[in-house]
């Protein structure tokens, strides 16, 4: 919990910022039915972002990396659009089940091949789905045939888009997704198994570790949680778009299990650090949009905020910084004068 | 290596014989520069951006298509968004001698060179839809492309007479295109110069949302969240429009009527929410140019003059003209 409180605190801060400048920010109301207002939409809008670091915070454990969640994300909700385009009825539940099966069954497979590549024959995991993600890309495109799939299905609609019991569908799917994961990976072995695969592959096949079959599980694994990623995407606006949805989700994806606290070194993974590292990117995308920072400076206000963050995460900066302050102060009677001295 | 270059030589001999062999574009070379094609077929070298958006499908078809019922002889090629796909295309035209040269540039800049072959073998070079930053304008005889500035106008123009009778402020939000790329710079300006003259048009809000329907959808749900008294949208293109639509409806207002619409581009989509009565006024960036090119290519080669900056012909759509226009819509 206190390598957390960085993290927490920065959260905190972001929301401070909302709460002096933003009206109306932390309102919430009931509308249509369902709970509406801006922090609604950050779980709203970060939940796709809160289940491919979900993934990638396990294969970064193993000391690996998974480039290829932005082509997962793009092909699973590609393929599921074109199958629902395909039915009949649009709103039969049985069609978008499907459809949304054959999705996922999809995004499994090319999550196995990255396990595959990785564990079997031995490819930097950089590389190995750096392959997927260049392809990937073009596969989506060859799915939609490089057009913009528009679908009009009210049951796919309700995955990203939809609310359910009040709530956002798309937060109560990463909900149970994230109580799944940290039930195998915390109440069973799985967990520690994957950090010592992490921490020393060969030393942990010595000891009688599968560790062929645990990257290949978390890869499918984090293929998967993209895949689902992929669907609310492009559920949230019913379409399919091979060339931009999911775009650089993965560097975000990163971002979030580093500012998370887990280590890019492998070994120990923190899922709760990650919930709150996607948060953290997400609210601060909101914020951007809220209070007006021009579209120009944006990229430069998150780099800002982000090496804050990773500084503020870091135990040697942490040290030099307090150290420097248990020195004593210049006298304040100098720093005066340097405010007042003008010409 | 010297086996190697025989080989390429060899291949660019066979490539130049089937080329000559076919008669087509020898006779057209010759004869087209000096009289104007006449009784022999003319021949257009396309260099294609790539495939990568509807916009582009339509492009291209409408290029094959009109060239087709000019009778024009066209050798089409794909460039797949690089740079140099294209340089090499339009070698390979230059060496079959073609008549004349059209093609929309990937980027703007490095095209002197390649240029300067063609302008060498006195084949005519004309750029479509996107513009190159040559500074010797003799490298190409004529622009072809929408004006995004006069695009932006439009929006302002139809905005201004529709609020002309309103005397409290019109609060807008504007969905701005990918940061720095023409037409969303464009699109801002010739906007933001139309409606200066009122004070009471206030652009309350202008984010990017990188021409997506899911940016567009996040971008607009924040505005709305930040800014309760939303008059007008005014979005860089359609998709993000659409996208703005659902987070309009989320909010528990009607698009269309609680917020007026205004977007660019009118492809099927955009046209169909417009037919439907949830935007309310689309400016068209037409990717249909294939009949002025043509029409172009046949006055340069006749050698009439032509001007250095043909803007393609496009409209605008209101709720009723959408409803007539959207069964023949082809993209």
């Amino acid at each position: 919990m206190k390598r957390l409180a960085w993290p927490l605190g920065m959260l905190a801060a972001l929301l401070l910022v909302n709460l002096i400048f933003t009206d109306h920010f932390f309102q919430i109301e009931i509308k249509d039915g369902h709970l509406y207002g801006s922090l609604i939409d950050i779980f709203r809008f970060g939940a796709p972002l809160i289940l491919v670091a979900l993934g990638m915070t396990l294969v970064i454990a193993t000391s690996g990396i998974d480039l290829s969640v932005g082509s997962v994300v793009a092909i699973s909700g590609a393929m599921a659009c074109l199958q629902i385009s395909s039915l009949t009825s649009q709103d039969s539940i049985g069609g978008v089940l499907g459809a949304v099966g054959i999705a996922l069954g999809l995004a499994i497979a090319l999550g196995v091949g990255n396990g595959v590549l990785v564990s079997v024959i031995g490819i930097q995991p950089i590389i190995a789905t750096l392959i997927l993600m260049v392809a990937g890309r073009g596969l989506a495109q060859l799915i939609t045939d490089g057009q913009i799939i528009t679908i009009n299905s009210d049951p796919y609609k309700l995955i990203g888009g939809g609310y359910w019991l009040t709530l956002p569908f798309g937060i109560i799917i990463v909900a149970a997704v994230l109580a799944l994961t940290a039930f195998i990976t915390r109440r069973l072995a799985l967990g520690l198994l994957i950090e010592s695969v992490g921490g020393n592959a060969e030393a942990s096949r010595l000891s009688g570790i599968r560790s062929r079959g645990i990257l290949i599980v978390v890869y499918a694994f984090c293929a998967l949680c993209a895949g689902i990623a992929g669907l609310m995407i492009s559920s949230n606006v019913s379409s399919a778009d091979g060339n931009n949805a999911g775009l650089w989700i993965e560097l975000d994806a990163i971002l979030a299990v580093v500012i998370g606290g887990t280590s890019l070194a492998g070994g120990r993974f923190s899922l709760s650090g990650t919930v709150l590292g996607a948060l953290i990117i997400q609210t601060l995308t909101t914020t951007i949009y809220s209070i007006g920072v021009p579209p120009e400076t944006t990229l430069l206000f998150k780099a800002l905020v982000v090496t804050i963050v990773c500084l503020l995460q870091s135990p040697a900066f942490r040290a030099k910084v307090f150290r420097q302050r248990r020195r004593p102060a210049p006298p304040a009677v100098a720093a005066d004068e340097k405010v007042t001295v003008r010409t | 290596m010297t086996l190697l270059k025989k080989i390429i030589a060899l291949v660019a001999v066979g490539v130049l014989a089937t080329a000559c062999g076919g008669g087509d574009a020898e006779t057209g070379a010759t004869t087209g520069a000096t009289s104007g094609g006449g009784d022999s077929t003319i021949t257009m070298g396309f260099a294609q951006v790539g495939a990568e958006s509807g916009w582009r499908t339509a492009n291209t078809k409408s290029v094959q298509e009109s060239a087709k019922a000019a009778g024009i002889d066209l050798k089409f090629s794909d460039a797949q968004q690089k740079q140099e796909n294209q340089i090499k295309a339009i070698r390979s035209y230059i060496q079959q001698k073609v008549d004349v040269i059209a093609f929309s540039p990937v980027v703007e800049s490095g095209w002197d060179t390649v240029l300067m072959e063609a302008k060498n073998a006195n084949i005519p070079v004309i750029l479509t839809d996107r513009a190159v930053d040559s500074a010797d304008t003799s490298l190409y005889k004529t622009f072809l492309g929408s004006d995004f500035v006069e695009e932006g106008k439009k929006a302002g123009q139809w905005l201004v007479e529709q609020y002309a009778s309103e005397t409290g402020d019109v609060n807008i939000v504007e969905l701005q295109g990918t940061t720095g790329s023409a037409p969303a710079n464009d699109r801002k300006s010739g906007f933001a110069e139309v409606i200066k003259a009122d004070p009471k048009f206030k652009v309350i809000a202008s984010q990017s949302g990188d021409f997506t329907r899911a940016k567009g959808k996040e971008v607009m749900d924040a505005f709305l969240k930040a800014n309760p008294d939303i008059d007008v949208l005014y979005a860089h293109n359609d998709d993000m429009g659409l996208g703005a639509i659902e987070a309009i409806e989320g909010a528990g207002k009607v698009p269309g009527k609680d917020i007026k619409i205004i977007t660019v581009d009118a492809v099927k989509d955009g046209m169909q929410a417009l037919a439907d009565g949830k935007i309310n006024f689309i400016v068209e960036c037409s990717p249909l140019l294939g009949p002025q090119l043509m029409d172009l290519a046949k006055k340069v080669l006749a050698g009439e003059t032509v001007p250095d900056r043909v803007v393609t012909e496009e409209t605008t759509f209101t709720q009723e003209q959408a409803k007539t226009a959207l069964p023949t819509r082809q993209y």
